[in-house]
Parts: structure tokens; sequence; C-alpha cells
């Protein structure tokens, strides 16, 4: 690894950890400056992290991947109730279970590639939930969910209290901003590991595999212990966001499971950018903005944005924005998304290097490139 | 190529991201840490902040919009706009017409898809972004019990809409969750003696169930009456939320020997299987002797509207009907048909009053101050909301009042006028101890 590429590195990881640690400062003016929306945007941006080594290195699509992010919060929540409210058994736990799951899972799907591949994950996701929803109720406690009781033995934490216990670091309460804190940590970390594999030897065999899987076997590599790998660690990252989950907010719901969450992190994918680093962190911002601030603004909330407009204009301007935000949050998303994958379809991460390619243009105009 | 990529420059890097991490909640927690002495305090401020979290998606959608459209009557109203509905009738009543406590009351909306997650994301999103002083909302039994729990983590109080599961104020009940409405094993009580009478005491049932907490209860509930009479139970086979197709689970109950259908679904999941059921020709058999019955133990009146033709003369338990005659239930829908157009559903009705009542015990407390507040809902009676004389039990937080038993109507008067009113159930005939279900309300501080 040559000097200026670590160097470089280096001051990425520091921006990115700066961004990721300011955030309550400067998402605060545009409403999503609270904790839990905090803690879901660092969640999820672990969740796409790790979907992007599977679909971004070897262009493999899982459409499964909320299994491992629903075993992953299964398991935490089990070690709140067996062991300990600590943080650090359950997020262990879980990395180990879903890393099982993962090579239980990938050991059959791999076998295949392209849409196959795609429609085994599917199946096994579905039938996850399947299991997670009616069949393994008296793990998983069904629709209702799973939580934390006042009977559940907690070993390690001796007699509970008056009230429901919290989940803790030492002494830390993880729900609020510390727990957002706590996150932001584990995504660093988790950005940081990707970044390694994305510049690794390892993680060009992975791309190497995207490009051209039949050539790369040719030159006597033997793929499937790379993609084996990568669908693994890509699974315990996964697991790792469902702990997180769990941690601040200790329930786990089968929903968590269902294919529309599995489509949501591909989705994450794709508008942020496929195969880029920053690019799913982007996707998972937007979609979790609209989830949850979109979805919140109501037409009084309309009127009184339009407010400086003389009457009809105002009504005018609310009856036509009014069916795009509330429960209409879906269909601005849908139009944004065909907007992306039609002029942009290598995400936002392509727009922003094309405006970046445009300002470059401009600072050498002074020399015509023409003639 | 090496494949050891840690350098001495990278474990820099690492522990300058976590020297900056580490140090960082210092700098941005301040405020979150600040002697606070409730959540959400409304303080000096003018206004009061109250949440509505409705299924605005899903199989409940319907209810949840009903939902919506009673609290924002419940916020016109206690603003002192309108004519003020069921404030004129409630007795006691300590409202003034002025806000709560003299600060007007704004509200925030937010959708709980009929999914745990989504809820209490979005009751997340009001408390610590809104800062809303009290949220309620419902109609997914699995949903209130989720974010009835968040309620007693965050200590802001939660006015369950409808929610029908034992569970809610039995075994889940919380310190800092109230539910008005009434539940499945009331249903069960109130049901037993009507079906006695029609139906006799010699009967197989059949249980379609929604696989949830409600569902589950309910099955439950209703079997102990029906068993308790002396019915048999062929079969209680659970179906998922939201199916949209029930025709693979209505083809066995043709071939299974059983008279009667219990169909313990909500919402459009009820329409769906109750449509379907009919369309197999469920209600036109005889078997062992007997003409086949299905029951929906809990029946809307938006229900019916979907499910139309196929509902006549199909039994049902219900919190609350537009038809009622007494002051309260009259003045309600009056002053919701004049906002909206047509009469309120249970659901609007069950809202409507929880909001209400809320804003009463703040006024009888005269702080915000949940704990307070609490206190002031325990053990609470009162009249003129629409179901006679009412009291809000401390011991786990459930209404009691009368239950009304009805049956899809045979000639509506309206496309409104669907539902009959067969009896009204007296509160003493539901009534049940409260720790038959077990369960802990939980610390009335934080």
């Amino acid at each position: 690894m040559n000097f200026s590429e670590t160097r470089s590195d280096l001051t990425l990881m520091l921006i990115f950890s700066a961004v990721v640690l300011t955030m309550p400062l400067w998402l605060a003016p545009i409403g999503a400056g609270y904790p839990d929306l905090l803690q879901k945007f660092a969640i999820f941006g672990i969740f796409a992290i790790g979907y992007n080594i599977l679909f971004g290195l070897t262009g493999y699509l899982s459409f499964g991947h909320a299994a491992f992010l629903g075993i992953g919060s299964y398991t935490a929540v089990w070690s709140f109730k067996l062991l300990t409210m600590n943080v650090l058994p359950a997020i262990f736990f879980a990395i180990i279970m879903t890393g099982l799951f993962a090579a239980l899972i990938g050991f059959i799907s791999l076998r295949r590639s392209g849409i196959y591949f795609s429609i085994l994950t599917l199946a096994f996701a579905q039938m996850s939930y399947n299991l997670a929803y009616s069949v393994l109720t008296p793990i998983t406690n069904g629709e209702t969910g799973l939580q934390l009781t006042l009977q559940d033995a907690r070993i390690l934490d001796g007699p509970a209290g008056a009230g429901l216990p919290s989940t803790e670091l030492f002494g830390i309460s993880m729900s609020g901003y510390s727990g957002f804190y706590f996150c932001a940590v584990v995504l660093i970390i988790a950005f940081f590991f990707s970044l390694k594999i994305f510049r690794s030897p390892f993680g060009m065999k992975l791309q190497a595999i995207k490009s051209n899987q039949t050539r790369m076997k040719y030159t006597g590599y033997n793929t499937r212990p790379y993609l084996m790998t990568a669908f693994i660690i890509s699974g315990m990252y996964a697991g790792l966001a469902g702990a997180l989950m769990a941690v601040t907010d200790p329930l786990a719901g089968a929903e968590r499971m269902q294919w529309t969450a599995s489509g949501e992190v591909v989705l994450m994918t794709i508008l942020g950018g496929v195969g880029t680093l920053f690019g799913p962190l982007l996707g998972v911002g937007i979609i979790k903005y609209f989830e949850n601030i979109f979805s919140a603004i109501n037409e009084e909330a309309l009127h009184s944005f339009f407010s400086f407009l003389p009457g009809f204009l105002e009504n005018l301007l609310v009856a036509i924005t009014s069916p795009f935000v509330g429960e209409g949050w879906h269909l601005t998303l849908g139009v944004l998304f065909m907007v992306i994958v039609i002029f942009l379809p290598g995400g936002i991460m392509e727009g922003i290097d094309r405006i970046k390619k445009r300002y470059r243009n401009q600072g050498t105009k002074t020399t015509p490139e023409k003639e | 190529m090496s494949d050891n990529n840690w350098s001495r420059r990278d474990v820099l890097k690492a522990s300058v991201a976590f020297a900056a991490a580490g140090a960082a909640p210092m700098f941005f927690t301040k405020d979150a840490w600040a002697a606070k002495n409730f959540m959400n305090n409304p303080g000096s401020s003018s206004t009061v902040t109250l949440g509505f979290n409705v299924p605005q998606t899903g199989a409940y959608a319907d209810e949840g919009a009903d939902e919506l459209r009673a609290f924002k009557l419940a916020v016109k109203h206690l603003n002192g706009e309108g004519d003020s509905g069921m404030m004129n009738t409630m007795k006691p009543s300590v409202l003034k017409g002025n806000g709560i406590l003299g600060k007007k009351v704004t509200y925030v909306t937010g959708d709980t898809q009929t999914k745990s997650d989504a809820a209490r994301a979005s009751a997340k999103r009001m408390i610590e972004k809104d800062g809303v002083i009290m949220f309620s909302g419902g109609s997914s039994s699995g949903v209130a019990i989720a974010v009835q729990g968040l309620a007693q983590e965050m200590g802001v109080v939660f006015m369950a809409g409808l929610t029908h599961s034992n569970d809610t104020t039995g075994k889940d009940k919380r310190r800092y969750g109230f539910r008005h409405f009434f539940n499945a094993k009331m249903s069960g009580s109130a049901l037993g003696p009507v079906l006695k009478e029609r139906m006799g005491t010699d009967r197989n049932a059949y249980h379609l169930t929604a696989d949830y907490t409600w569902g589950w209860t309910q099955e439950q509930s209703i079997k102990e009456t029906t068993e308790n009479l002396g019915w048999n139970t062929a079969k209680a086979v659970k179906t998922p939320v939201g199916a949209g197709d029930f025709s693979q689970y209505i083809t066995p109950i043709l071939n299974s020997g059983a008279d009667t259908l219990i169909l313990n679904h909500y919402g459009k999941d009820m329409i769906n299987s109750l449509t379907q059921a009919v369309q197999f020709g469920l209600r036109d058999k005889q078997v062992n002797g007997k003409d086949f019955q299905i029951i929906v133990p809990l029946y809307s009146r938006l229900m019916a509207q979907g499910a139309g033709e196929n509902l006549k003369g199909i039994l049902g338990t219900t919190n609350w009907n537009w038809a009622l005659s007494d002051h309260g239930s009259q003045a309600f829908v009056k002053s919701f048909g004049n906002e909206y157009g047509f009469p309120p559903s249970q659901a609007a009705h069950t809202c409507y009053v929880q909001t209400l009542l809320y804003a009463n015990a703040c006024e009888m407390a005269g702080t915000f101050y949940p704990p307070e507040v609490i206190k002031q809902l325990e053990g609470f009676k009162f009249d003129g909301m629409g179901n006679g004389k009412t009291e809000y039990r401390a011991a786990d937080h459930q209404c009691f009042k009368d239950v009304l038993v009805v049956e899809g109507n045979q000639n509506p008067s309206s496309q409104f006028d669907l539902l009959k009113i067969v009896k009204e159930v007296p509160r003493s005939q539901v009534e049940y101890d409260a720790s038959i279900f077990g369960g802990n309300l939980g610390p009335y501080e934080v």
C-alpha cells in the first residue's frame, strides 16, 4: 500500500468521523436532529455498508439480508433477557449467530449466481420471516414482537428493580443521545473495516469476481471461498445492525425480516451508488429521512409552510403537494428513485462525480482544449 | 502484495477516531442530561403538544383515518372551537375550553403502518423531536403493547386508542398506559348469553384467528365462553395479519364438521375473510341439522361498510355505536357529523374520549407532571361519554362500562345504519378480577 493512499484514507476517516459525530448539529435545521432518527441513520448505515461489501464488490444481489437483521435483533434481545442488560455480550452473540446463519445460507445460495442467487436468498429470508412470524413463536413471540419483561432471568444482573431495566454500557444508558454516539462509533469502526476491505487484495479479488468470474476461474482462482467470506462478513454487518436496533430499543419484531425490509437496503444502496464507499450511507439518509420526516408532514404543516402566500395560492399549493407528503411519502420516494435510476444510473455518487468534473473543467477553461 | 494491512498509520487513524468519538458525547449531550423534572415539560410555553400515532397504511388504515378525525375534533373542542361536543355532557368535568391548563393544544401525527417497529419509531419521533406530553392512537394491540412499553420507558402517558387484546391491560399493562376500549374477555362475557339464546348449547365451532396478541386472547376468551355453554371447539387456525386471501383457510372448514365459524379478524382482514366465507357458501350450508352460523366477536361500523350485504344477521360486540340515544353519544355524533358529514366509528369515539379524559385529568391534577395525572385517571369515575357510568379501574388501567352486542342490520335505513343493537350488556356482567391476567403496572416515577 503506497504512502499517498494511506494518507488520503486517513483524511477520509477523519472527515467521515467528524461528519458522523456532528450529525446532531447539522441535521437539526432540517428536523432530523433527534436521537431516534440519528440512531436509525447510524444503524442502517452499518447495514448498508455491509450490504455493499457483498453487492457492491461482488455484484451478488442478495434479496434476503433483512433475515440477518432480524436474527441479530432476536439474539440481542435474548441476551438482554437471559444474561445481562450490558450491550457488549448482546452485540457479540448477535454477530456470532448471524455469522453462523450466513455461513449456512451462503453455503447453499452461493452455488448459483445472478438471478438464481437472488431468488434463493429471497426464499431463505421469507422462510426466516415465516418461521419468526408464526412457527417459532415461543422464541420470537410472533407478530407482537419479543420484549423484555420483569420475569426475565438476567443471570448476570441479579434481581431487577421496580421497573423494566434499560440497556446500558457499563452504566451509560443506551437510549437518547448516548445511544446515538455508541452507534456512531460502531458505524465509524464498521466503515473503517469496509474501507480496509475495499483497499485490500481481498477486495480486489471480490471486484474481479464482479467484472468476470469465469475469467478469474480460468486464471486458477477458486472464487467460492472469497464469495463465502464476503457473504458472511456482510451477514455479520447486518447482524451487528440488528443488534444495535435492539440495543437502542429492546424489542424485536418479525417485520424486520420481511422482504420489504430486504428490498429497502437494496434501494438504499442503488439510490446512493452501488460499489461506492459513501453511496449506501447517502441512500440510508434519504430513505430514513423520507420515512420519518416526510411521512409526518400533514396538511396543517403544509398550510403553515405556505402561509406567506395569498389565500387561494396557498390552498392550491397545499392541494398539489399534500398527496406527496404524509401517507404519500412512498410516492415521492418512488418518483425520486425513478429519476435517479434513469438519469444517474450510478446513484447519487455519480451525480456528485459529475458535478466535481464540471468544476474541474471550468477550472481549466483558460486553456481551451479545442483546436 | 501483502495481506497484512495494519500499518502504523492505520493504528494511529483508528485511535484518533476513537478519541474523537469518545470525547464527542461530552460536547453534545449537556442539554440531554441537564436537570429536567419530567419528559417534555411544557414549562412556560403557551402551547402543549399531543401526538396521534395511527395506522395510515395497512389492514387497519380505515380505522386509523377515522381515529385521526376524532383526535382533530377533540383538539378543536379542547381549544374552545366548534360546538364542544362531549365536553358539555361529560360529568364530572373541569374542562374550560381554553386548551389544557390554559395552554393551547397543538398536535402532531404519525403513521404506525400497523407494525411495532414503525409505530415505536414514530412515537419516538413525537417524544424526542416534537416534544409531545401525551400520545394516543391504535388499531392493533400488538402496536399498542409495543408503544405502551415505550411510554413507560420514556415517561410519557399513552392513552390507547382501539386495542382489544386482553394483554394490553392484562399481562402487558403499564403504569403509563390507559385503555378506554373494552377487551376480548368482556366481548366473550357479553356474547355468551346471546349466543346461548340464539344458537343453543350444542354447537361445533371453528376459529380463524389473526396471528398476534389480540387474536390469541380473543380466541381464548371466546373459547372459554362457548365451551362453558357446552360448545365444542373443532379447530382453531391462525392466519397472518393482512393476508388478503383467506380461501386456503376457508375451504377446510367445509369438511371439518363445524357448524359455526368464529372470525377473530379485524379491519380489512375481517372484510376479506367474511366476504370469502360467504362466497364459499358457508352461510347457506346445513351442518349437523343446523344452519351454519358466522360470529364476528369484534365488530365495527367501518368493517360493516366494507363487508356490505354479507354482514346481515351476523352477531358480534362493539364498544360503542353512533345510534345510541344518550346525550353524550348524540352530542358527539352531531359535532362529528357537522365536521365530516358522516357518523363516527367506535374507533373515533374511543380516541375522542381518551383525549378529553387526559385533558380533564391534567386540569384536575393542576399539572402535566405524569405521576400526578396518572393518579387522577386511576379510579376516575365518569358519565356522559356514551357508555353510561364508566370507571377507570386503578388496578389495571382498564375502563369498565356497558358493552353492546350487535348484529348486521337486515334492513338498513341508510348506508351508515349497518349495525343493530341486540343488547346493552350491563357493566356488572362483564366485570372480572384484575389479577387473573397477571402483569405488573410498574412505577410512577421513571
